[in-house]
């Protein structure tokens, strides 16, 4: 196997890719949001159960290529007991250093699909702050 | 130039031709198999380009000096090259857009608002490239037309037992069709559709992007009544193509851009239009990129394109036949008779992205994703494909690496 191929499918990634965590929708729910990147065919829907402003549980369902998919199965796990307005602000690149490889900028918006379904998700639930970046102007289709 | 018209097309002789097969990326040569996005450009044309702007260039037609006669030459040159090669029976019928795009969407502007309105019906296919059913949708519902799409049987070949119903359905005025699907390589009956739309008295208008580059074309023989196509995809400079539209219906039609040259005269209340073809060129044109369009199509048409078409069917037989040794990959489309030299495909439970990133490592280079066809991939019922797609710089080795190259794949996620 080429050392290309072990630096961006690192086993880690492998690993939540074909054993994605958090796997299914919750219900019932307290905040929901769905999201495609049309580029690719990627797909991700992301349900929350809050308890006050702080996220208690999360469940995801998708399809897609391995970097989407892995990419969401780790944010689920970043993201349990953290306040919303926390993840509200959390920028992309705690994710990233997360993932931990390199990525094109096509690629890129694969890694980032979940998080940006997960910000809409809790900016429809609780007004959070949602900055633009994550509605419009880009190739994602959110909401 | 390694072949000459009428002769087995020699591929591995071409490819000197072509700079970027020289270059070894990490060792490797590369595979190209990404020709129905956009060709690799031959020396040939290169060459030309630059030394028409290093000696022949000029902004075209008003120009008194010797200079801008020579780049007007140059243009006009190229317009006449586009004719032969289309067998149009006149220069004035040959419009240059940026490419096949652009001419779709000036006839779905330029004749679609003066003559759709409501009770009529436009008539696309389910294969068809978005610019080619973009602007028809988009132009119907202004126009408070129908749009009507012609549905695909399981191979992807178009299911004509559907047009007695369409035609029941309204007034049927334009039937929009690509000659041949970027998708899936079908080659559609674009002969039998013309003379269907004409009996209904509605116009014909091929997408040939995929394939003026591949074939020949005629016009008159395809009995349709626009046709467009790109430089791009057949060796020539992006930012050029050309719509050929019958005579009498470009004369009637209202402009599409407006200023510069497509003007004849302009008073403060009124403005009258050029003459054909220049009516539909407002502004400076892509001077150089239509005479490199030009010297493209000297160059497929030294090489033949009987003989390409030939070498691609070769290709296309080869490598369904190696794709169908591999149980675990799917290909969509139509038995290889019946298609251009395109190979939809995808590699079980493997998402396409993940298909062309590793076959990249390999020196493969595929286009994953719908290819501009949304409404194909949900009638295949998939979110993307991978896709490989031959020319005449292709090798039966580069297909042999694609194969090697998705073993890996599969080994890498099992």
């Amino acid at each position: 196997m080429s050392g290309e191929f072990e630096s961006l499918y690192r086993e880690v990634i492998l690993d939540h890719y074909k054993s994605p965590r958090s796997h299914g929708l919750l219900e019932p729910r307290d905040a929901f949001a769905e999201g495609q990147n049309p580029l690719c065919g990627d797909e991700i829907a992301m349900s929350l159960t809050l308890d006050g402003d702080t996220v208690a549980d999360v469940g995801f369902e998708g399809r897609g290529c391995a970097i989407s998919q892995a990419a969401t199965s780790m944010l689920t796990e970043m993201i349990r007991g953290r306040s919303v307005h926390e993840l509200a602000a959390m920028p992309k690149e705690e994710l990233l250093e997360e993932i931990g490889i390199p990525l094109t900028p096509v690629r890129l918006k694969c890694a980032i699909l979940g998080l940006g379904v997960l910000k809409v998700a809790l900016h429809k639930a609780k007004g959070t702050p949602l900055p633009e970046e994550w509605t419009g102007g880009d190739d994602l289709t959110i909401s | 130039m390694a072949v000459t018209a009428g002769q087995k097309l020699d591929a591995p002789a071409l490819r000197a031709d072509f700079a970027v097969f020289e270059e070894l990326l990490k060792g490797k040569p590369l595979a190209y198999l990404d020709s129905a996005a956009s060709t690799q450009k031959p020396r040939q044309v290169l060459d030309a380009m630059r030394e028409f702007y290093e000696h022949s260039y000029a902004n075209v037609h008003r120009g008194v000096y010797r200079l801008a006669e020579r780049a007007t030459e140059g243009y006009e040159g190229a317009r006449e090259k586009v004719r032969a090669f289309v067998n149009a029976s006149s220069t004035r019928e040959i419009v240059f857009t940026r490419g096949a795009t652009e001419a779709l969407n000036l006839v779905a502007y330029g004749w679609g608002l003066d003559n759709l309105g409501p009770g009529d019906l436009v008539v696309v296919t389910e294969l068809e490239h978005h610019s080619n059913f973009v602007p028809w949708q988009y132009i119907a519902q202004r126009q408070g037309a129908s749009f009507r799409h012609i549905p695909i049987d399981d191979n992807g070949e178009l299911r004509l037992d559907a047009l007695e119903r369409i035609a029941g359905e309204g007034r049927v005025k334009v039937v929009a069709n690509n000659l041949v699907s970027n998708s899936l390589g079908t080659i559609n009956p674009v002969e039998q559709l013309a003379a269907w739309a004409h009996e209904q008295g509605a116009i014909m208008v091929v997408d040939a992007a995929q394939a003026a580059p591949h074939r020949p074309i005629d016009v008159q023989a395809l009995g349709c009544d626009f046709l467009a196509f790109s430089s791009h995809k057949l060796c020539g400079p992006t930012g050029s193509g050309a719509l050929w539209g019958r005579r009498e219906l470009l004369e009637q039609m209202s402009p599409f851009n407006l200023g510069g040259e497509m003007i004849r005269s302009v008073a403060l209340d009124r403005t009258s239009w050029n003459e054909l073809p220049y009516k539909f060129e407002a502004g400076t044109p892509a001077i150089a990129e239509a005479y490199g369009f030009g010297i493209a199509l000297d160059y497929v048409s030294a090489v033949g394109l009987e003989a390409i078409e030939a070498h691609e069917r070769e290709l296309t037989v080869y490598a369904l036949g190696r794709l169908a040794e591999l149980p675990w990959v799917q290909t969509y489309g139509p038995p290889a008779e019946r298609r251009a030299g395109i190979v939809s495909f995808n590699v079980e439970g493997i998402h396409p992205h993940d298909v062309a990133q590793v076959l990249d490592w390999e020196g493969v280079a595929v286009r994953a994703g719908h290819h501009c066809t949304q409404p194909l991939m949900a009638r295949l019922g998939v979110s993307a494909t991978t896709r490989a797609s031959f020319y005449l710089y292709t090798i039966l080795d580069d297909v042999d690496r694609l194969v090697d190259g998705l073993h890996k794949v599969r080994k890498s996620f099992s």
